[in-house]
């Protein structure tokens, strides 16, 4: 997929960052406005409060919230807390995670990007790099990618295992189980639809393709070795 | 070959560990944060899991076991690559080393900055002084108006010259330089990435700006007032500029003349001199803010005394740049 970065760690395993679009990043950016606007009201009243000495403080506050608000936030977190709302994170080209020179580089640059008009630079920008980098990330060595932390789901199917009639190729075996661990989160419909194109290959059988299709994801996970040793034979 | 389900029975209790672990460490508070001999186990969980991850990957278990593993070992290698950051040593390196030395390295780009910048301030400056007519083809007339109105030796009220001037605005003045300078100063960086053509504009058209200023103000006889406010914090507000548009022009450089490197290398590369740069103009942009809030107004002070601090500041300003960071060797 080419909204996939593949990393190599030094370990030699290869591992896949999931870039962030301009689409998702805009809507981080959106929250991430409302935030400031939030902390800018009661500043404001602040202000009415304190006369002279308010102003200044608010002008401090101001400038801060214009151009440190996510650089402290990418140091503490990785990401502003509008990218964080949306499962985004600031990371590197290599992977690792933001460090203060990027962090600054990118959002200093933020300026640039936003010319002429919201954004307009740091959308052409995105759209013509192939890693959805603005030009602050180009410059900062930084990408913005999807991070979430996913729980396994491998409860055992209520379905017998039943063996495939003929043998499959390792793809074919991983896509079938690919199907058993989505299907709960499919419609039926589209359920049926796919596991009769899973189970083509054996139609005349009686049993619903669903059942059929999880049986045989059930065998390849947990056929006992005495069977693999059938099969073989 | 061994099935998934064992595979999966085999390592769960270490996934299950890892996991536990890693959200340990993603927690605020330090106290329920793994202990030193925890922290001693990551290294060898985590090339386990590469490990896992790699045969699952080969074997071509279920998507959503290689999804988990990838995503575990994702997290594992953020916790394991992570630089730790210290303020307090950053920031003194950086100020006793870091960022002279990167300015000294660049000085060819410097030079170039500050020729946009004092060489437009000058011209424009003598010119304003032996043309005042020129002024008005620079500012509008409202301006021109403030501005002879501030700095009128004949009034009383004028910037830096009166009791009035108490410490309440003072503070607010120092709010406002704070956020207008610095923000002019970043501008002006950033510029740098449009092929250098924001840089240019910035350094040229404050330049003019200044240079018109203060050349007008000479030639009516208002130089006193005007010079007396401006001296001290000068150093600090014109040299923060110059290096803001020198490390613009460094990221231009790397977009106009990469070398041979490709144009995202060299970008990369030279933003992180850059970075710095900016980041030293930043302070020099507080201490001017500083010096213009709560020292260029104040009044009763013998106008030599002004410029006699406004010299010395220049002179630690640059023997600063100059000297500092000299005798640092690279390790």
């Amino acid at each position: 997929m080419d909204t996939l970065y593949s990393i190599e760690t030094p370990e030699g395993v290869s591992l896949d960052l999931k870039l962030a679009g301009p689409v998702v990043r805009c809507g981080a950016w959106l929250i991430d406005v409302m935030i400031r606007s939030a902390v800018y009201l009661p500043a404001l009243l602040m202000i009415a409060l304190t006369g002279k000495i308010g102003i200044a403080v608010f002008m401090i506050v101001l400038f801060l919230m214009e151009w440190f608000y996510p650089v402290v936030f990418e140091l503490l977190w990785g990401a502003t807390p509008g990218k964080r709302a949306l499962g985004l994170k600031v990371v590197h080209t290599n992977g690792t995670p933001v460090r203060w020179q990027a962090s600054m580089i990118r959002n200093l640059l933020r300026s640039a990007d936003f010319l002429p008009l919201f954004y307009g630079f740091g959308v052409v920008a995105m759209l013509c790099s192939s890693r959805f980098q603005r030009l602050g990330d180009l410059a900062a060595g930084t990408l913005v990618v999807h991070y979430q932390k996913t729980r396994i789901n491998l409860s055992p199917s209520e379905v017998t295992a039943l063996q495939p009639p003929v043998t499959l190729s390792l793809q074919q075996r991983q896509a079938i189980m690919a199907f058993a661990e989505r299907h709960t989160a499919l419609s039926n419909d589209r359920a049926l639809e796919l596991a009769e194109h899973l189970a083509s290959w054996h139609p005349e059988s009686e049993i619903d393709p669903v059942k059929r299709v999880l049986g045989y994801a059930r065998w390849y996970s947990e056929a006992s070795s005495k069977t693999v040793i059938g099969d073989i034979s | 070959m061994i099935k998934q389900s064992q595979f999966q029975q085999q390592h769960q209790s270490t996934w299950n560990q890892c996991d536990d672990l890693l959200d340990r460490l993603e927690l605020l508070k330090k106290s329920k944060r793994p202990d030193a001999s925890e922290l001693l186990k990551l290294p060898d969980l985590y090339s386990d899991l590469c490990q896992q991850l790699a045969i699952a990957q080969s074997r071509c278990y279920s998507p959503g076991l290689i999804e988990y593993l990838h995503n575990l070992t994702l997290r594992f290698h953020d916790h394991l690559y992570r630089r730790e950051f210290r303020l307090g040593n950053t920031l003194l390196s950086f100020l006793t080393t870091d960022f002279p030395c990167t300015l000294r390295m660049h000085r060819r780009i410097f030079t170039l900055a500050c020729l946009m910048f004092f060489g437009t301030m000058l011209v424009v400056g003598v010119l304003c002084y032996s043309y005042p007519d020129l002024i008005y083809s620079i500012m509008d007339d409202e301006q021109i108006a403030t501005m002879e109105y501030m700095y009128n030796p004949a009034q009383n009220h004028v910037l830096g010259r009166t009791q009035k001037h108490e410490a309440t605005s003072r503070v607010l003045m120092f709010g406002f330089y704070i956020r207008n300078n610095t923000g002019i100063g970043f501008q002006t960086f950033a510029g740098g990435i449009l092929a250098g053509i924001g840089t240019a504009f910035y350094l040229i058209y404050n330049g003019l700006i200044l240079g018109a200023v203060s050349g007008y103000l000479t030639q009516l006889g208002y130089g006193t007032p005007f010079w007396s406010f401006v001296s001290g914090h000068s150093a600090f507000e014109l040299t923060a500029i110059a290096i803001s548009g020198c490390a613009g022009l460094l990221l231009a450089k790397a977009i106009l003349l990469p070398g041979n490197q490709t144009r995202r290398e060299a970008l990369r590369i030279e933003a992180h001199s850059a970075v710095i740069l900016i980041s030293g103009a930043a302070l020099l942009f507080l201490a001017a803010a500083a010096v213009e809030g709560f020292w260029s107004p104040t009044a009763g002070i013998p106008v030599h005394v002004k410029y006699a601090v406004g010299a010395m500041l220049w002179m630690l300003l640059i023997s600063y740049l100059v000297f500092s960071g000299r005798n640092h060797h690279a390790n």
